[in-house]
Protein backbone atom coordinates (compact mmCIF):
# COMPACT_ATOMS: atom_id res chain seq x y z
CA UNK A 1 0.00 0.00 0.00
CA UNK A 2 1.21 3.35 -0.38
CA UNK A 3 3.77 5.09 2.16
CA UNK A 4 0.52 8.55 1.47
CA UNK A 5 -2.29 6.25 2.48
CA UNK A 6 -0.99 5.51 6.22
CA UNK A 7 0.27 9.54 6.41
CA UNK A 8 -3.73 10.58 5.25
CA UNK A 9 -4.70 8.28 8.23
CA UNK A 10 -2.64 9.09 10.18
CA UNK A 11 -3.32 12.75 9.70
CA UNK A 12 -6.91 12.35 10.96
CA UNK A 13 -5.52 11.87 14.16
CA UNK A 14 -2.25 13.73 13.94
CA UNK A 15 -3.98 17.70 14.83
CA UNK A 16 -5.48 16.04 18.24
CA UNK A 17 -2.58 14.36 19.37
CA UNK A 18 -0.64 17.61 18.89
CA UNK A 19 -3.50 19.38 20.72
CA UNK A 20 -3.13 17.31 23.44
CA UNK A 21 -1.15 18.09 26.25
CA UNK A 22 1.04 15.30 25.88
CA UNK A 23 5.23 15.71 26.46
CA UNK A 24 6.96 15.79 22.88
CA UNK A 25 8.81 12.29 23.63
CA UNK A 26 4.54 10.92 24.56
CA UNK A 27 3.76 12.27 21.15
CA UNK A 28 6.08 10.88 19.31
CA UNK A 29 5.92 7.14 20.87
CA UNK A 30 1.98 7.77 20.47
CA UNK A 31 2.10 8.35 16.77
CA UNK A 32 4.93 5.43 16.21
CA UNK A 33 2.59 2.74 17.51
CA UNK A 34 -0.45 4.76 15.54
CA UNK A 35 1.31 3.79 12.98
CA UNK A 36 2.79 0.34 13.51
CA UNK A 37 -1.12 -0.52 14.49
CA UNK A 38 -2.34 0.46 11.08
CA UNK A 39 0.60 -1.01 8.79
CA UNK A 40 0.05 -4.45 11.36
CA UNK A 41 -3.31 -4.72 9.79
CA UNK A 42 -2.17 -4.83 6.05
CA UNK A 43 -2.64 -7.80 4.61
CA UNK A 44 0.34 -10.54 3.07
CA UNK A 45 0.95 -10.25 -0.48
CA UNK A 46 -0.55 -13.22 -2.00
CA UNK A 47 -3.31 -13.59 0.76
CA UNK A 48 -6.43 -14.85 0.33
CA UNK A 49 -8.78 -12.02 1.09
CA UNK A 50 -11.79 -13.73 -0.33
CA UNK A 51 -11.55 -16.58 1.21
CA UNK A 52 -10.84 -14.87 4.93
CA UNK A 53 -13.96 -12.49 4.03
CA UNK A 54 -16.08 -15.26 3.52
CA UNK A 55 -15.41 -17.21 6.29
CA UNK A 56 -15.68 -13.88 8.56
CA UNK A 57 -19.34 -13.28 7.31
CA UNK A 58 -20.74 -16.37 6.77
CA UNK A 59 -19.30 -17.63 10.37
CA UNK A 60 -21.18 -15.04 12.18
CA UNK A 61 -23.93 -15.54 9.95
CA UNK A 62 -24.39 -18.95 11.35
CA UNK A 63 -25.58 -16.99 14.82
CA UNK A 64 -27.88 -15.04 13.41
CA UNK A 65 -31.68 -14.99 13.92
CA UNK A 66 -33.24 -17.62 10.97
CA UNK A 67 -36.37 -16.02 10.53
CA UNK A 68 -37.54 -13.34 12.84
CA UNK A 69 -38.52 -9.63 12.31
CA UNK A 70 -37.56 -6.70 14.11
CA UNK A 71 -39.73 -4.13 14.71
CA UNK A 72 -38.17 -0.67 13.68
CA UNK A 73 -39.84 2.17 15.53
CA UNK A 74 -41.73 0.71 18.21
CA UNK A 75 -44.63 0.35 16.41
CA UNK A 76 -46.07 -0.99 13.00
CA UNK A 77 -42.68 -1.24 11.07
CA UNK A 78 -41.79 -5.27 10.52
CA UNK A 79 -38.42 -5.14 8.45
CA UNK A 80 -36.53 -8.57 7.47
CA UNK A 81 -33.90 -8.98 9.48
CA UNK A 82 -31.17 -11.74 10.30
CA UNK A 83 -30.07 -14.66 8.09
CA UNK A 84 -32.94 -13.62 5.43
CA UNK A 85 -31.91 -10.58 4.43
CA UNK A 86 -28.14 -11.04 4.50
CA UNK A 87 -28.95 -13.69 1.85
CA UNK A 88 -31.34 -11.49 -0.43
CA UNK A 89 -28.32 -9.15 -0.03
CA UNK A 90 -25.81 -11.33 -1.33
CA UNK A 91 -28.20 -12.86 -3.73
CA UNK A 92 -28.94 -9.87 -5.51
CA UNK A 93 -32.89 -10.35 -5.71
CA UNK A 94 -34.30 -7.45 -7.58
CA UNK A 95 -36.94 -6.78 -4.93
CA UNK A 96 -36.46 -7.16 -1.21
CA UNK A 97 -39.78 -8.97 0.87
CA UNK A 98 -39.82 -5.28 2.65
CA UNK A 99 -38.85 -2.50 0.78
CA UNK A 100 -37.98 0.29 3.01
CA UNK A 101 -37.02 3.97 2.84
CA UNK A 102 -35.54 6.30 5.74
CA UNK A 103 -36.15 10.21 4.66
CA UNK A 104 -35.32 12.93 6.45
CA UNK A 105 -36.69 16.22 6.33
CA UNK A 106 -36.00 19.95 5.16
CA UNK A 107 -34.87 22.30 7.93
CA UNK A 108 -37.67 24.58 7.75
CA UNK A 109 -40.08 21.52 7.71
CA UNK A 110 -38.73 19.99 10.94
CA UNK A 111 -41.65 20.26 13.30
CA UNK A 112 -43.95 17.40 14.09
CA UNK A 113 -46.80 18.87 12.34
CA UNK A 114 -45.43 19.02 8.95
CA UNK A 115 -44.22 16.05 9.24
CA UNK A 116 -46.77 14.05 10.26
CA UNK A 117 -48.77 16.14 7.38
CA UNK A 118 -45.98 14.88 5.21
CA UNK A 119 -46.29 11.28 6.03
CA UNK A 120 -49.63 11.69 5.08
CA UNK A 121 -48.83 12.62 2.14
CA UNK A 122 -46.74 9.79 1.24
CA UNK A 123 -48.10 6.78 2.54
CA UNK A 124 -51.01 5.06 -0.02
CA UNK A 125 -54.38 6.50 1.23
CA UNK A 126 -57.03 3.93 -0.72
CA UNK A 127 -60.81 4.67 -0.36
CA UNK A 128 -61.32 2.06 1.90
CA UNK A 129 -58.76 3.50 4.43
CA UNK A 130 -60.82 6.51 4.51
CA UNK A 131 -64.45 5.06 4.64
CA UNK A 132 -66.51 4.15 7.35
CA UNK A 133 -69.17 1.66 5.51
CA UNK A 134 -70.13 1.08 2.00
CA UNK A 135 -73.47 -0.32 1.58
CA UNK A 136 -75.79 -1.24 -1.69
CA UNK A 137 -78.98 1.18 -1.85
CA UNK A 138 -81.29 -1.52 -4.20
CA UNK A 139 -84.00 0.85 -4.17
CA UNK A 140 -82.32 3.51 -6.11
CA UNK A 141 -79.56 1.07 -7.46
CA UNK A 142 -76.58 2.85 -6.30
CA UNK A 143 -73.69 2.49 -3.92
CA UNK A 144 -73.25 4.25 -0.52
CA UNK A 145 -69.82 5.35 0.83
CA UNK A 146 -69.60 6.92 3.94
CA UNK A 147 -66.67 8.76 5.22
CA UNK A 148 -64.68 8.51 7.95
CA UNK A 149 -65.20 12.69 8.65
CA UNK A 150 -62.49 12.91 11.55
CA UNK A 151 -59.79 10.99 9.56
CA UNK A 152 -60.35 12.99 6.14
CA UNK A 153 -59.85 15.74 7.58
CA UNK A 154 -56.70 14.89 9.41
CA UNK A 155 -55.49 13.82 6.05
CA UNK A 156 -56.47 17.01 4.87
CA UNK A 157 -58.30 14.90 1.88
CA UNK A 158 -61.38 17.36 0.27
CA UNK A 159 -64.87 14.48 -0.45
CA UNK A 160 -64.21 16.66 -4.51
CA UNK A 161 -61.00 15.15 -4.41
CA UNK A 162 -62.38 11.64 -3.95
CA UNK A 163 -64.83 11.64 -6.33
CA UNK A 164 -62.79 12.67 -9.41
CA UNK A 165 -60.18 10.28 -8.37
CA UNK A 166 -63.07 7.60 -8.68
CA UNK A 167 -64.13 8.78 -11.92
CA UNK A 168 -60.49 8.92 -13.55
CA UNK A 169 -60.07 5.14 -12.32
CA UNK A 170 -63.87 3.98 -13.12
CA UNK A 171 -65.91 4.96 -16.79
CA UNK A 172 -69.05 5.56 -16.87
CA UNK A 173 -69.89 6.60 -12.93
CA UNK A 174 -71.97 9.83 -11.58
CA UNK A 175 -71.06 10.91 -7.66
CA UNK A 176 -72.77 13.30 -5.90
CA UNK A 177 -71.71 14.30 -1.99
CA UNK A 178 -74.29 14.22 0.06
CA UNK A 179 -73.01 15.45 3.95
CA UNK A 180 -70.67 12.81 4.92
CA UNK A 181 -71.83 10.09 2.06
CA UNK A 182 -70.57 10.04 -1.31
CA UNK A 183 -73.19 8.20 -3.38
CA UNK A 184 -72.18 6.45 -6.97
CA UNK A 185 -74.28 5.59 -9.84
CA UNK A 186 -73.78 3.58 -12.53
CA UNK A 187 -74.75 5.27 -16.69
CA UNK A 188 -76.15 2.46 -17.72
CA UNK A 189 -79.76 1.89 -18.69
CA UNK A 190 -79.83 -1.72 -16.84
CA UNK A 191 -78.03 -1.74 -13.66
CA UNK A 192 -77.77 -5.08 -11.92
CA UNK A 193 -77.21 -5.86 -8.54
CA UNK A 194 -73.69 -7.89 -9.69
CA UNK A 195 -72.73 -4.62 -11.41
CA UNK A 196 -73.10 -2.90 -7.80
CA UNK A 197 -71.56 -5.63 -5.88
CA UNK A 198 -68.24 -4.98 -8.70
CA UNK A 199 -68.33 -1.92 -8.19
CA UNK A 200 -68.21 -1.30 -4.21
CA UNK A 201 -65.13 -4.03 -4.35
CA UNK A 202 -63.50 -1.92 -6.95
CA UNK A 203 -64.46 1.30 -5.27
CA UNK A 204 -62.46 0.13 -1.91
CA UNK A 205 -59.30 -0.19 -4.29
CA UNK A 206 -59.31 3.20 -5.50
CA UNK A 207 -56.27 5.38 -5.15
CA UNK A 208 -56.46 8.54 -2.91
CA UNK A 209 -53.54 9.88 -2.12
CA UNK A 210 -50.23 9.38 -1.44
CA UNK A 211 -47.77 7.43 -3.28
CA UNK A 212 -48.69 3.47 -4.70
CA UNK A 213 -46.44 0.95 -2.63
CA UNK A 214 -45.88 3.08 0.39
CA UNK A 215 -48.30 0.94 2.79
CA UNK A 216 -46.49 2.32 5.94
CA UNK A 217 -45.27 5.47 6.72
CA UNK A 218 -44.52 6.71 10.61
CA UNK A 219 -42.86 9.86 11.93
CA UNK A 220 -39.99 8.99 14.48
CA UNK A 221 -38.17 11.56 16.44
CA UNK A 222 -34.30 11.44 16.59
CA UNK A 223 -32.30 13.71 19.02
CA UNK A 224 -32.70 16.51 17.10
CA UNK A 225 -34.95 15.99 13.92
CA UNK A 226 -37.90 13.45 12.67
CA UNK A 227 -37.50 10.91 10.54
CA UNK A 228 -39.78 9.06 8.58
CA UNK A 229 -39.67 5.73 8.09
CA UNK A 230 -41.57 4.20 5.56
CA UNK A 231 -42.48 0.28 4.14
CA UNK A 232 -42.65 0.27 0.67
CA UNK A 233 -39.91 2.26 -1.49
CA UNK A 234 -40.16 4.73 -4.82
CA UNK A 235 -37.15 7.03 -4.45
CA UNK A 236 -38.23 9.10 -7.43
CA UNK A 237 -42.07 9.82 -6.13
CA UNK A 238 -40.43 10.57 -2.80
CA UNK A 239 -38.47 12.87 -4.37
CA UNK A 240 -40.82 15.35 -5.71
CA UNK A 241 -42.53 15.84 -2.18
CA UNK A 242 -42.04 18.96 -0.55
CA UNK A 243 -40.10 19.12 2.38
CA UNK A 244 -38.23 15.85 1.54
CA UNK A 245 -34.47 16.55 1.97
CA UNK A 246 -33.12 14.64 -1.43
CA UNK A 247 -29.96 14.58 -0.63
CA UNK A 248 -30.16 12.14 2.52
CA UNK A 249 -33.21 10.30 1.69
CA UNK A 250 -32.18 6.16 1.50
CA UNK A 251 -33.99 2.97 0.37
CA UNK A 252 -33.04 -0.45 1.24
CA UNK A 253 -33.78 -1.87 -2.38
CA UNK A 254 -30.11 -2.14 -4.31
CA UNK A 255 -31.41 -2.29 -7.78
CA UNK A 256 -33.58 0.96 -6.98
CA UNK A 257 -30.70 2.93 -5.62
CA UNK A 258 -28.36 1.71 -9.00
CA UNK A 259 -31.32 3.15 -11.34
CA UNK A 260 -31.29 6.44 -9.42
CA UNK A 261 -27.93 7.04 -8.00
CA UNK A 262 -25.69 5.21 -9.79
CA UNK A 263 -23.63 2.10 -8.94
CA UNK A 264 -21.18 3.89 -6.34
CA UNK A 265 -24.42 4.40 -4.50
CA UNK A 266 -25.74 1.11 -4.77
CA UNK A 267 -22.16 -0.15 -3.30
CA UNK A 268 -22.39 2.13 -0.36
CA UNK A 269 -25.70 0.78 0.40
CA UNK A 270 -24.71 -2.74 0.09
CA UNK A 271 -22.13 -1.87 2.66
CA UNK A 272 -24.23 -0.34 5.05
CA UNK A 273 -27.35 -2.79 4.37
CA UNK A 274 -25.36 -5.59 5.36
CA UNK A 275 -23.78 -3.73 8.30
CA UNK A 276 -26.85 -3.15 9.64
CA UNK A 277 -28.00 -6.14 9.36
CA UNK A 278 -25.11 -7.71 11.22
CA UNK A 279 -25.02 -4.87 13.86
CA UNK A 280 -28.45 -5.47 14.87
CA UNK A 281 -28.05 -9.43 15.96
CA UNK A 282 -25.41 -7.94 17.63
CA UNK A 283 -22.47 -9.36 15.23
CA UNK A 284 -19.60 -7.17 14.61
CA UNK A 285 -18.12 -8.06 11.26
CA UNK A 286 -14.67 -5.93 10.32
CA UNK A 287 -16.10 -3.55 7.48
CA UNK A 288 -13.02 -4.35 4.86
CA UNK A 289 -14.54 -7.70 4.62
CA UNK A 290 -17.88 -6.18 3.43
CA UNK A 291 -16.21 -3.21 1.38
CA UNK A 292 -14.26 -6.41 -0.32
CA UNK A 293 -17.37 -8.16 -0.94
CA UNK A 294 -19.65 -4.77 -2.05
CA UNK A 295 -16.65 -3.81 -4.31
CA UNK A 296 -17.13 -7.57 -6.30
CA UNK A 297 -19.96 -7.28 -6.51
CA UNK A 298 -20.54 -3.99 -8.45
CA UNK A 299 -17.10 -4.56 -10.29
CA UNK A 300 -19.22 -5.33 -13.78
CA UNK A 301 -21.08 -1.89 -13.21
CA UNK A 302 -24.30 -3.57 -12.41
CA UNK A 303 -25.24 -5.62 -9.17
CA UNK A 304 -23.47 -8.76 -9.64
CA UNK A 305 -25.29 -11.91 -7.20
CA UNK A 306 -22.70 -14.14 -5.26
CA UNK A 307 -23.87 -17.40 -6.56
CA UNK A 308 -24.70 -19.37 -9.96
CA UNK A 309 -25.84 -17.06 -12.01
CA UNK A 310 -23.59 -14.16 -10.50
CA UNK A 311 -19.91 -14.55 -9.57
CA UNK A 312 -19.27 -17.78 -9.50
CA UNK A 313 -20.54 -18.24 -12.81
CA UNK A 314 -18.60 -15.57 -14.35
CA UNK A 315 -15.34 -16.81 -13.40
CA UNK A 316 -13.80 -17.14 -16.43
CA UNK A 317 -12.02 -20.60 -15.43
CA UNK A 318 -13.77 -23.82 -16.25
CA UNK A 319 -12.99 -25.96 -13.87
CA UNK A 320 -13.66 -23.44 -10.96
CA UNK A 321 -17.11 -23.26 -12.77
CA UNK A 322 -17.30 -27.05 -12.49
CA UNK A 323 -16.40 -27.50 -9.17
CA UNK A 324 -18.78 -25.27 -7.80
CA UNK A 325 -22.52 -26.11 -9.23
CA UNK A 326 -23.37 -27.43 -12.39
CA UNK A 327 -20.47 -29.75 -12.52
CA UNK A 328 -21.50 -31.75 -16.14
CA UNK A 329 -23.20 -28.52 -17.74
CA UNK A 330 -20.02 -26.75 -17.89
CA UNK A 331 -17.60 -29.42 -18.41
CA UNK A 332 -19.61 -30.13 -22.03
CA UNK A 333 -19.88 -26.23 -22.72
CA UNK A 334 -15.92 -26.46 -22.66
CA UNK A 335 -15.51 -29.59 -24.64
CA UNK A 336 -18.20 -28.32 -27.42
CA UNK A 337 -16.24 -25.03 -27.28
CA UNK A 338 -12.82 -26.12 -27.08
CA UNK A 339 -11.90 -24.07 -24.22
CA UNK A 340 -9.21 -23.97 -21.77
CA UNK A 341 -7.97 -23.07 -18.57
CA UNK A 342 -5.05 -21.60 -17.26
CA UNK A 343 -5.13 -23.50 -14.26
CA UNK A 344 -3.97 -19.93 -11.77
CA UNK A 345 -7.23 -20.32 -9.22
CA UNK A 346 -7.07 -22.17 -6.06
CA UNK A 347 -9.56 -25.05 -6.85
CA UNK A 348 -8.63 -26.08 -10.29
CA UNK A 349 -4.63 -26.53 -8.29
CA UNK A 350 -6.23 -28.28 -5.81
CA UNK A 351 -7.49 -30.81 -8.37
CA UNK A 352 -4.55 -31.65 -10.20
CA UNK A 353 -2.74 -31.71 -7.04
CA UNK A 354 -0.33 -28.72 -7.81
CA UNK A 355 0.67 -25.94 -5.65
CA UNK A 356 -2.01 -23.43 -5.74
CA UNK A 357 -1.05 -19.54 -6.26
CA UNK A 358 -1.62 -17.93 -3.44
CA UNK A 359 -0.30 -16.87 -0.22
CA UNK A 360 3.45 -18.94 0.21
CA UNK A 361 2.37 -20.50 -2.61
CA UNK A 362 2.68 -17.45 -5.12
CA UNK A 363 6.11 -16.96 -5.23
CA UNK A 364 8.71 -20.25 -6.15
CA UNK A 365 12.33 -19.00 -4.79
CA UNK A 366 12.97 -17.21 -1.60
CA UNK A 367 16.07 -16.24 -0.57
CA UNK A 368 16.54 -14.57 2.57
CA UNK A 369 18.14 -11.29 2.04
CA UNK A 370 20.25 -10.74 5.23
CA UNK A 371 22.80 -13.28 4.64
CA UNK A 372 25.34 -13.54 1.56
CA UNK A 373 23.28 -14.44 -1.61
CA UNK A 374 26.30 -15.68 -3.11
CA UNK A 375 26.39 -18.69 -0.35
CA UNK A 376 22.22 -19.29 -0.58
CA UNK A 377 23.01 -19.79 -4.63
CA UNK A 378 26.09 -22.05 -4.22
CA UNK A 379 23.93 -24.09 -1.90
CA UNK A 380 21.29 -24.72 -4.26
CA UNK A 381 23.55 -25.70 -7.45
CA UNK A 382 25.09 -28.39 -5.62
CA UNK B 1 -37.35 0.75 -15.03
CA UNK B 2 -41.09 1.88 -16.64
CA UNK B 3 -41.27 4.02 -19.59
CA UNK B 4 -42.16 7.52 -18.29
CA UNK B 5 -40.74 7.79 -15.03
CA UNK B 6 -39.02 10.98 -14.08
CA UNK B 7 -35.30 10.89 -12.69
CA UNK B 8 -33.82 13.02 -10.62
CA UNK B 9 -31.95 15.66 -11.79
CA UNK B 10 -27.88 15.96 -12.11
CA UNK B 11 -27.89 18.38 -9.05
CA UNK B 12 -30.34 15.66 -6.52
CA UNK B 13 -27.74 12.82 -7.92
CA UNK B 14 -24.30 14.84 -7.46
CA UNK B 15 -25.28 16.24 -3.77
CA UNK B 16 -26.79 13.21 -2.60
CA UNK B 17 -24.95 11.35 0.35
CA UNK B 18 -24.42 8.27 -1.29
CA UNK B 19 -22.78 9.50 -4.22
CA UNK B 20 -19.46 9.87 -3.51
CA UNK B 21 -17.56 12.60 -6.61
CA UNK B 22 -17.04 11.57 -10.10
CA UNK B 23 -14.74 12.66 -12.55
CA UNK B 24 -13.48 12.14 -15.74
CA UNK B 25 -9.79 11.51 -16.29
CA UNK B 26 -7.90 13.27 -19.17
CA UNK B 27 -5.41 11.16 -21.40
CA UNK B 28 -2.94 12.10 -19.36
CA UNK B 29 -3.93 11.36 -15.83
CA UNK B 30 -5.60 8.04 -17.42
CA UNK B 31 -2.11 6.39 -18.85
CA UNK B 32 -0.77 7.62 -15.48
CA UNK B 33 -2.78 5.51 -13.77
CA UNK B 34 -2.81 2.50 -16.00
CA UNK B 35 0.89 3.09 -15.77
CA UNK B 36 1.07 3.00 -12.34
CA UNK B 37 -1.20 0.27 -11.55
CA UNK B 38 0.42 -1.63 -14.67
CA UNK B 39 -2.74 -3.02 -15.80
CA UNK B 40 -4.78 -2.42 -19.47
CA UNK B 41 -8.04 -0.49 -19.15
CA UNK B 42 -10.28 -3.95 -19.44
CA UNK B 43 -8.88 -4.77 -16.12
CA UNK B 44 -10.57 -2.00 -14.11
CA UNK B 45 -14.11 -2.60 -12.53
CA UNK B 46 -16.48 -1.24 -14.97
CA UNK B 47 -19.09 1.55 -14.24
CA UNK B 48 -22.15 1.88 -17.00
CA UNK B 49 -22.43 4.47 -19.56
CA UNK B 50 -25.56 5.08 -18.50
CA UNK B 51 -25.29 5.03 -14.52
CA UNK B 52 -27.29 7.78 -13.28
CA UNK B 53 -23.65 9.24 -11.19
CA UNK B 54 -22.52 10.18 -14.87
CA UNK B 55 -24.79 10.00 -17.99
CA UNK B 56 -24.49 13.83 -17.46
CA UNK B 57 -20.78 14.25 -18.38
CA UNK B 58 -21.35 12.73 -21.97
CA UNK B 59 -18.64 9.89 -21.34
CA UNK B 60 -18.03 7.61 -24.02
CA UNK B 61 -16.33 4.19 -23.56
CA UNK B 62 -13.18 3.35 -22.79
CA UNK B 63 -12.93 6.59 -20.62
CA UNK B 64 -11.96 6.48 -16.85
CA UNK B 65 -13.51 7.77 -14.08
CA UNK B 66 -12.06 8.79 -10.97
CA UNK B 67 -14.17 7.87 -7.74
CA UNK B 68 -13.01 9.76 -4.43
CA UNK B 69 -14.94 7.87 -1.94
CA UNK B 70 -15.05 8.59 2.12
CA UNK B 71 -14.16 5.49 3.69
CA UNK B 72 -14.45 4.20 7.01
CA UNK B 73 -10.91 2.67 6.77
CA UNK B 74 -8.61 4.99 5.38
CA UNK B 75 -9.91 8.47 4.72
CA UNK B 76 -10.63 9.55 1.68
CA UNK B 77 -9.85 6.64 -0.84
CA UNK B 78 -9.86 6.49 -4.92
CA UNK B 79 -11.13 3.92 -7.22
CA UNK B 80 -11.17 3.83 -10.55
CA UNK B 81 -13.69 2.42 -13.11
CA UNK B 82 -13.57 2.25 -16.93
CA UNK B 83 -16.94 2.85 -18.59
CA UNK B 84 -18.18 0.43 -20.44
Amino acid sequence: MDESVVQDVLGLYEEKIDKSDLSAKEKSALKKSLKDRYTNMYYDCGEAIGVIAAQSISEPATQTTLRSYHRAAGIGLNITQGLPRILEIFDARKEPVTPAMKIYLQKEFNTKEKAIKIAASIKETNLKHIMTLDSLDLGNMTVEVELDKKLIEKLSIEPDKIVSAVKRKIKNLNGSIEGNKIIFEINKDKVTVKDLQTLRFKLREVHVKGIKGITHCIVEKTSNEFVLYTLGSNLIKVSKIEGIDISRMKSNNIFEIVETLGIEAARTTIVSEITDTLRGQGVDTDVRHLLLVADTMTQSGDIQAIGRYGLSGSKSSVLARANFEETIKHLVDAAVHGLSDELNGIVENVMIGKTARVGTGLVEVVMKTQETPVKVVKEKKE
Amino acid sequence: MTIGAIYLNDDEIKNHVLVPKHEILNAKDKDAVLKKYNITVEQLPKILKEDAAIKSFGVKTGDVVKITRKSVTAGISTYFRTVI
